[in-house]
C-alpha cells in the first residue's frame, strides 16, 4: 500500500477533486494514540458495572439461582431475574417487522439455547459483577438438545436472507440435467461461524427520567434508536445514541443485542449508569451468528462446456423461536450463463441463538460451495478454470434475463490472471512442488456481490465564512465512513476536505440507513451527495436573483460549486464564493436535507452487482496436510472507488475472511449438549498474520451510470466471496483432493 | 484488605491503592485510571488486544495482576507519542493503514514497539508476521501492519545510528 | 474470578509454609492459572505471588555441565539465551513455537511444565471432567475429541498435555527440582507428569505445598547440539496448540550412524511422551527413512484412537520421521522464522514425494 501517493493534486470540485483520492484515515492519529473512543471507554460518574450469567443447557428451564450468595459478594448491588426484572413496554417476543428479533430479557424461566442471558448481576466494581454473576450456579430443568442439521424436522421456510423466495428459477433444471453430456453432482457443507468482532458488544447506559444517553457500538443508529425507545415505552427523540466508532460489526452489530438491552435495564433498575461488555465466551449465543448449510449442486454440462443446468438445493438452520435463514444458494442466479436454474430451501430449527446477517450472508457460503462446484464442473469437462468461466460468462442476468449495469469481470479474470501467473496452469492436480517439496497448487473463484442501496438521509450546511458542515448519523466500523463519506461531502459542497466539517456516528443526526449489505458507502454517500445539491441550489436561488450579484439571472444558464464559490455554468470566469452570497443576503448559515433510496426504475431494469476474479496459490505439506495460503491475488471491480486505501484494505479484510472460511472459522457443537466447545479466541480460529502471508487486491475501473448518481457499488462484503472457493480449489489442485466440508483440516488431507 | 502498590505508568509514578487482589493491569488501567487505550479483546490472553510494555517488554495485560506487579513500570499506547510527536510506529500504522475498526491497533502498536525492542526480527516479513501472530486482527489489516512494522522498524534503527554517530 | 488472600513471600521457606495451606496456589507468569481463574476452572482460596522471590530467574552452566533453569525465567529469556539456544535448539525452538510474543515474555519455565491441559471439556464447567472433579465423568469421551490423546490414556480421561517446551525437555532428561514441606528434591521429566489411570486429578508427582524450583538438563544433553530439532504441526500456522508435534536429537559418530537418539512426542498423551525404545532402535543405525520409520513405528506402536482421532495416529508417526530427518540434517545455525513449523525451510528430499 506504500505505493499511493498522497500528493496528488486536490482541485475542488464537484465530483473527483477528494473522491478518487486515497487519504489516510482521518481518525487515524486518535485510533492509534488509543484516544478513539469505543462505547466501553466511556465511564460517566457513579458508573456500575453489570455481567451477564447465561444457560449452559440448550433447553429446559432454570430452577433456581443462588441469588443469595450473589448478593452476599461484597460490592454487589443488584442481582435481575426473570421474578424481579421490571417491566418493558413491549414484549421481547413480539415481532412487527421482519428486521425485528426477538430479544432475550429475562421474560421467563425459560432456556432455547446455550449462553442464553439468565440474569444479571450488577456491582461497583467489575470484578465483584464478574464473580457475583459466577456465584449464581445455576440448577436447570434440562431438555435434550436439538443440534445439527439433521437433528430436527426438516420444512421449507417462508423467506430465506432479507425476505428473498425460498424457490426460484428460470429455465427446467431437471430438463439441462437430461440433455446434459457430463453431471457434477455433489454436496458441501459450511459450519455455524460466529462474528467475533474484536470489540465486544457492549453498552454504557445513563438514564435521566426518561431520557437514555447510550454509549453503544451500532451498524443502524436509527433502528436502534426506536428499537430501545419502543421496548422502554419512550420516544425515539429521547433516546441518545453515540457510536462514533465500532470495533468491528461484520453484520452481528446491525440490530441491538439482547444483552445491550439488558444494559440499559439495569441501569434503569440501579437508576445509576451501567456499563455492560460481554465477555468473550459469551459472544457465542445472543449476538447471532452465521448458520450452517448443506448445499447439493448439481450442475450439467454440453459438450463443450456450456452448462445445461445449475441447482442448489440448500439445507441449513434457524433458532426455534425465529427466522434468519442463510441465503446460500441465491449466488447461483447471478454468476454463470446456464439457461436452467433453479435454487430451493430447507431448514431445520435447533437450541442455538438465532443466527444473523454475517458479512456476505448468504454469498460466502453459498459461494464457497458454487466455486468449488465449477472447479469440479470444469475439471469434468477438461477444461482449464478460468477458460470454463469464461465459456459460461453471463452477459445477462441469468435468473432474470436483465442486462447488468456495469459488469467488469472480464477485466477482472484479465488482470488477475495476469498479475498471479495463471497462465501455463498444468491441468493436472498434484503436478505441482515447491523447491522444498510441498505439493502446491492454483486455484481461481469468481466474487460477487450484489450493489445494494438502503434509505438514508444527510444535512448539508454552508456557514457565513464560506465553510460546509455536513451531517448524517453514519457508522465507521473499520470501512472508514469517517473518511470516505467526508471526501464526498466536501466533493458535494465542492469545498476542500479541510473546509468541510463532517459529523457522523450519533442518533441525533439524520438517519444514514443501516452500514450494511456493503451499501454504506452508496446510501450515506448519495444522501450527502443529494444534501450537498439542495444547499447549494438554495444557494444559487438566492445569488441569481440578487441583482448585486455577478450571478444575477444566471438561472436558466446554471451554477457551479468550485472551490468555495458558485460559477456560471458557460463562463466560470464569473462568480463569487458561497461567504459573500450569505453575507449579501444577511445569512448566518443556509441549510439543506438530502435523501437516497435505490432508484426502482434503474432496478427494474438492470442487475447490479460488483464482481471479482480471486487466484490462490496454496502448499501443503504432502505427510502432514497442513495448508498455507501462500500467495492471494483478487481484481475487483465494484464502481466507482471513493478511497483506494480504504477500499484496498476492505478487500484484503474480505480475502482473509475467505482464508478463514476455507482454513479456519468454524464453531465446534457439542451434539449431546448443543454448547459451542471453542467459544474462544484460542480455539475459534481465526487467521493470524503468519497465516496470509502474501495478499494483493488490485481495483479495476469501473464506470456505472445506473446503480447511483455517483457510481458507487460497495466493496466491504464481496472479498470473501471468491477466496473461500479459489484456496479449496487450490488445495484440490496441490494434492488430487476434493474437501466439500469446510473449513478444510490437516486431517482431511492426509493420505 | 487493602493492597498498597507503587507502578510508574507512561513515566509517572503513581502509588495505587487496591482494595481487591483480583483487579488485572487490564482492568486496572481501563476501568480505574481512565487509561482506555488499551483494549479488552478476550481478556484470555488470546487476541493481544491489551498488549503493554511491561518493564519495556511486550505481554497481555489481561493476564497479570496488578498487584503482583508492585515496582513496576508500564506504557501503554498513550505514552507512546512525545511532546504530541507519533512514534515511528503509529505513524507507519496510519501510511500503510494497519488498522481498520481500530480496537485490535492499540495492542498491535505496542506489540510492534516491543518487537522492535526484541531485536529479533528486523526487517524479515516472515519474521515480522510470526512476531505479530499474537495480535489478532478480525478485519484483516495483517498487510498493512506488516509493512508499517518492517518501515518503522527501519526509520527507528536509521534514527538510532544517527545518534550513535552524533555521539 | 473468586476471592482469594494475595501472599507475597520474600523467601522460598515463606512460599513453600504459605503455600502448605489447603487451596493455595502459586503465580508465576499468570498465564496458565489467571486463565483458568476467569474461567472458574481453578478456585484457589490463597494466590502465592512467587514472581518476587529473588534467584529464582537465572539460567547457569554448572561445573558437570548441567543446566540450571530457574523456576521464574520467562520463556523468551530462555529462548533467546545465546548460549542456552546453541546448547538445546530444540529446546528454544520449542518455546518460540508455543503461543505468543507476549505469551512468552510473561510465561515462566515452571508455569510451563505445570500448566493444565487445554482439553475443552476440561475447560468447560458445565461438563463432566474426571480431572477438575473427581468422579464426574469424561465428556470429551464421546464428545468433541479430535484432539485428544492416543497414548496413555484411560477411559476416565482422555485429555492431553499442552506443552512445546516439555517435549523436547523430556527427549532431553531434565530433571524436576521441587522445594517442599519435606525439603528438596527431585523428579526426573519424564515421571513428572501422571498418566490419566483412574485418577487423572493426580496431574503430577508434585506434593502438597511443593514448588518447582528449577530444571534441569544432565551434562549429556548438550551432545546433542548440532543435531536437535522440534516439529509442530498445527491449526494455524502460528499462535496455536499443537496438534502433534515432535522432539528429536541425535548424536552422529564419525562413520555417519546414529550413536545416540533422543525422541518424544508432543500432543499424543497426557504428558509428552518420550519413547526410549524407539531411541534404542535408532542407536548405531544409518540415520535414513527406513530407520526412522522403524523407530515411528515403535514409537507409536501402542497407540490407538480415543474417539475421532485415528488420524493424529499416522500424522504422529510421519512427524517423527520428519523430526529425525531434520534433525539428522542438522541443527540450523539461526532458527527458522517460523520455528517448528513444517513451512520453515528444509533440506531437500526431507518431504515424501
Amino acid at each position: 500500500m506504500s505505493e499511493i501517493s498522497l500528493t496528488d493534486d486536490a482541485r475542488h470540485m464537484r465530483h473527483g477533486s477528494n473522491i478518487g483520492q486515497p487519504m489516510t484515515r482521518r481518525e487515524g492519529v486518535l485510533k492509534v494514540t488509543g484516544t478513539a473512543t469505543f462505547a466501553a471507554d466511556n465511564h460517566p460518574p457513579g458508573m456500575l458495572y453489570a455481567v451477564l450469567a447465561v444457560s449452559t443447557i440448550a433447553r429446559g428451564r432454570v430452577v433456581s439461582l443462588d441469588e443469595a450468595t450473589a448478593r452476599a459478594h461484597p460490592g454487589v448491588v443488584e442481582v435481575i431475574t426473570p421474578a424481579n426484572r421490571p417491566p418493558l413496554a413491549m414484549d421481547p417476543d413480539a415481532k412487527t417487522n421482519p428486521f425485528m428479533f426477538r430479544l432475550d430479557l429475562l421474560q421467563n424461566d425459560r432456556v432455547r439455547y446455550p449462553g442464553q442471558p439468565i440474569a444479571v448481576v450488577v456491582a461497583e466494581t467489575l470484578e465483584a459483577a464478574t464473580e457475583g454473576a459466577a456465584l449464581l450456579a445455576p440448577r436447570y430443568e434440562e431438555e435434550p438438545a436439538r443440534t445439527g442439521l439433521d437433528g430436527a424436522e426438516i420444512f421449507v421456510p417462508p423467506a430465506v436472507g432479507p425476505g428473498h423466495p425460498p424457490e426460484a428459477k428460470t429455465g427446467d433444471v431437471e430438463a439441462g440435467l437430461q440433455a446434459a453430456v457430463r453431471r457434477v453432482e455433489a454436496v458441501y457443507e459450511t459450519p455455524a461461524q460466529y462474528h467475533n468482532a474484536m470489540e465486544p458488544h457492549g453498552v454504557v447506559a445513563s438514564w435521566d427520567g426518561d431520557r437514555l444517553s447510550l454509549d453503544m457500538p451500532t451498524q443502524a443508529l436509527a433502528m436502534a434508536q426506536g428499537r430501545i425507545a419502543g421496548l422502554f415505552g419512550v420516544s425515539p427523540e429521547n433516546v441518545h445514541i453515540r457510536s462514533p466508532y465500532l470495533g468491528g460489526g461484520f453484520g452481528s452489530k446491525g440490530f441491538p443485542s439482547g444483552p445491550q438491552v439488558l444494559g440499559i435495564l439495569a441501569a434503569k433498575m440501579t437508576g445509576r449508569p451501567v456499563k455492560l461488555v460481554l465477555r468473550r465466551e459469551q459472544m457465542f449465543g445472543p449476538v447471532g451468528h452465521r448458520a450452517p448449510t448443506r448445499q447439493r449442486i448439481r450442475i450439467g454440462l454440453s459438450e463443450d462446456g456450456g452448462m445445461t443446468a445449475l441447482a442448489n438445493h440448500t439445507r441449513t438452520a434457524s433458532s426455534t423461536f425465529d427466522d434468519f435463514f442463510e441465503p446460500a444458494a441465491d449466488v447461483a442466479h447471478t454468476l454463470y450463463a446456464s439457461p436452467a436454474i433453479a435454487t430451493s430451501y430447507e431448514a431445520v430449527r435447533l437450541d442455538t441463538g438465532t443466527p444473523l446477517f454475517m458479512r456476505a450472508p448468504g454469498e460466502a457460503s453459498g459461494s464457497i460451495a458454487l466455486e468449488s462446484a465449477i472447479d469440479e464442473a470444469a475439471e469434468a469437462a477438461g477444461m482449464d478454470p478460468l477458460a470454463f468461466r469464461l465459456r459460461n460468462y453471463a452477459e445477462v442476468e441469468p435468473i432474470s434475463n436483465k442486462p447488468f449495469s456495469s459488469k467488469a469481470l472480464r477485466t477482472c479474470y484479465e488482470e488477475g490472471a495476469a498479475r498471479f501467473g495463471w497462465a501455463g496452469r498444468p491441468l493436472e492436480p498434484r503436478s505441482m512442488r515447491d523447491e522444498a517439496g510441498l505439493l502446491t497448487g492454483w486455484g481461481m473463484g469468481t466474487a460477487t456481490f450484489p450493489a445494494l442501496m438502503f434509505q438514508g438521509k444527510a444535512r448539508a450546511t454552508i456557514r457565513r465564512d464560506g465553510s460546509g458542515l455536513m451531517e448524517t448519523g453514519a457508522h465507521d466500523m473499520g470501512q472508514g465512513a469517517w473518511t470516505a463519506l467526508a471526501q464526498i461531502a466536501a466533493d458535494a459542497l465542492g469545498l476542500g476536505i479541510d473546509e468541510v466539517e463532517f459529523r457522523s456516528g450519533t442518533s441525533d443526526l439524520p438517519d444514514a440507513g443501516i452500514a450494511g449489505g456493503s451499501g454504506h458507502t452508496a446510501t450515506a454517500g448519495m444522501a450527502l451527495h443529494a444534501a450537498g445539491t439542495n444547499v447549494l441550489a438554495k444557494l444559487a436561488e438566492l445569488a441569481t436573483a440578487d441583482e448585486r450579484s455577478p450571478l444575477f439571472a444566471a438561472g436558466n444558464v446554471g451554477t457551479i460549486a468550485r472551490a468555495g464559490r458558485l460559477v456560471r455554468r458557460d463562463d466560470e470566469s464569473r462568480g463569487e464564493r458561497f461567504a459573500d452570497i450569505l453575507s449579501r443576503a444577511g445569512l448566518d448559515r443556509i441549510e439543506a436535507d438530502g435523501g437516497a433510496a435505490m432508484d426502482p426504475a434503474a432496478q427494474e431494469a438492470y442487475a447490479m452487482h460488483a464482481h471479482g476474479a480471486v487466484f490462490a496459490e496454496v502448499k501443503v505439506d504432502p505427510d502432514f496436510g497442513q495448508v498455507r495460503v501462500t500467495r492471494l491475488v483478487g481484481a475487483f471491480a465494484a464502481g466507482r472507488v471513493i478511497n483506494p486505501r480504504m477500499v484496498r484494505s476492505q478487500l484484503l479484510g474480505g480475502m482473509i475472511w475467505g482464508v478463514s472460511f476455507a482454513l479456519h472459522e468454524h464453531a465446534v457443537v457439542d451434539k449431546r449438549s448443543g454448547r459451542v466447545m471453542n467459544a474462544d479466541l484460542a480455539e475459534y480460529h481465526v487467521p493470524v498474520n503468519a497465516d496470509v502471508p502474501s495478499l494483493e487486491a488490485i481495483l479495476v475501473h469501473e464506470d456505472d451510470p445506473h446503480v447511483n448518481a455517483l457510481g458507487i457499488k460497495g466493496v466491504g462484503e464481496i472479498g470473501i466471496t471468491g477466496t473461500g472457493g479459489a484456496i479449496a480449489n487450490a488445495i484440490r489442485h496441490a494434492t488430487g483432493k476434493r474437501v466439500r466440508r469446510f473449513p478444510i483440516g490437516l486431517a482431511d488431507l492426509l493420505d | 484488605m487493602n493492597h498498597s502498590i507503587r507502578l510508574t505508568i507512561n513515566g509517572e509514578e503513581r502509588r495505587i491503592d487496591l482494595d481487591d487482589p483480583r483487579v488485572t493491569l487490564l482492568d486496572l488501567l481501563r476501568e480505574r485510571l481512565d487509561l482506555t487505550g488499551t483494549k479488552k479483546g478476550c481478556d484470555r490472553g488470546q487476541c493481544g488486544a491489551c498488549t503493554v510494555l511491561l518493564d519495556g517488554r511486550r505481554v497481555n495485560s489481561c493476564l497479570a495482576l496488578a498487584v503482583s506487579l508492585d515496582g513496576s513500570s508500564v506504557t501503554t499506547i498513550e505514552g507512546l507519542a512525545t511532546n504530541g510527536e507519533l512514534h515511528p510506529v503509529q505513524a507507519a500504522f496510519i501510511a500503510h493503514d494497519g488498522f481498520q475498526c481500530g480496537y485490535c491497533t492499540p495492542g498491535q502498536i505496542m506489540s510492534a514497539v516491543g518487537l522492535i525492542a526484541e531485536a529479533q526480527a528486523g526487517g524479515d516479513p516472515e519474521r515480522v508476521r510470526e512476531g505479530m501472530s499474537g495480535n489478532l486482527c478480525r478485519c484483516g489489516a495483517y498487510a498493512g501492519i506488516t509493512e508499517a512494522v518492517i518501515e518503522a522498524g527501519a526509520r527507528m534503527a536509521e534514527a538510532s545510528g544517527r545518534q550513535e554517530k552524533a555521539a | 474470578m473468586n476471592r482469594f488472600e494475595y501472599v507475597r513471600p520474600g523467601t522460598l521457606a515463606e512460599a513453600v509454609a504459605a503455600a502448605a495451606a489447603p487451596g493455595a496456589a502459586f503465580l508465576a507468569g499468570g498465564t496458565n492459572l489467571l486463565d483458568l481463574m476467569k474461567g472458574g476452572i481453578a478456585r484457589p482460596d490463597r494466590l502465592v505471588d512467587l514472581t518476587h522471590l529473588p534467584g529464582l530467574d537465572a539460567v547457569e552452566r554448572l561445573p558437570d555441565g548441567s543446566t540450571r533453569i530457574g523456576a521464574l525465567v520467562r520463556n523468551a529469556d530462555l529462548a533467546h539465551d545465546p548460549d542456552f539456544a546453541a546448547r538445546y535448539p530444540a529446546i528454544a525452538e520449542a518455546l518460540l513455537s508455543g503461543a505468543s510474543g507476549q505469551l512468552r515474555n510473561a510465561a515462566t519455565a515452571a508455569g510451563n511444565v505445570l500448566q493444565r491441559t487445554r482439553c475443552r471439556y476440561f475447560y468447560d464447567t458445565a461438563s463432566a471432567c474426571n480431572k477438575r472433579e473427581p468422579g464426574s465423568g469424561c465428556d470429551a469421551l464421546g464428545g468433541e475429541n479430535r484432539a485428544h490423546a492416543v497414548l496413555g490414556w484411560s477411559e476416565h480421561c482422555i485429555a492431553t498435555h499442552p506443552s512445546d517446551f516439555c517435549v523436547p525437555l523430556a527427549a532431553l532428561g531434565a530433571v524436576v527440582e521441587l522445594e517442599g514441606p519435606a525439603g528438596r528434591r527431585e523428579v526426573p521429566l519424564a515421571e513428572f507428569h501422571h498418566l490419566p489411570g483412574s485418577t487423572p486429578e493426580r496431574e503430577t508427582a508434585r506434593g502438597p505445598g511443593e514448588m518447582i524450583v528449577a530444571l534441569r538438563l544432565p551434562p549429556e544433553a548438550a551432545r546433542f547440539a548440532a543435531h536437535s530439532r522440534y516439529l509442530k504441526v498445527r491449526e494455524r500456522i502460528s499462535y496455536a496448540f499443537a496438534v502433534v508435534s515432535a522432539a528429536a536429537a541425535l548424536t552422529l559418530a564419525d562413520d555417519g550412524r546414529i550413536g545416540e537418539a533422543r525422541l518424544a512426542l508432543g500432543g499424543v498423551a497426557l504428558k509428552p511422551w518420550r519413547s526410549t525404545e524407539a531411541e534404542a532402535a535408532l542407536a548405531g543405525q544409518a540415520p535414513d527413512r527406513a530407520a526412522f520409520e522403524r523407530a515411528a513405528e515403535i514409537a507409536l506402536a501402542d497407540a490407538r484412537p480415543s474417539g475421532d482421532n485415528a488420524y493424529k495416529i499416522p500424522l504422529a508417526r510421519r512427524i517423527v520421521v520428519r523430526a529425525l530427518q531434520l534433525a539428522a540434517a542438522g541443527t540450523p545455525e539461526r532458527l527458522p522464522a517460523l520455528p517448528a513449523s513444517p513451512f520453515a525451510p528444509a533440506p531437500g528430499g526431507v518431504l515424501h514425494v
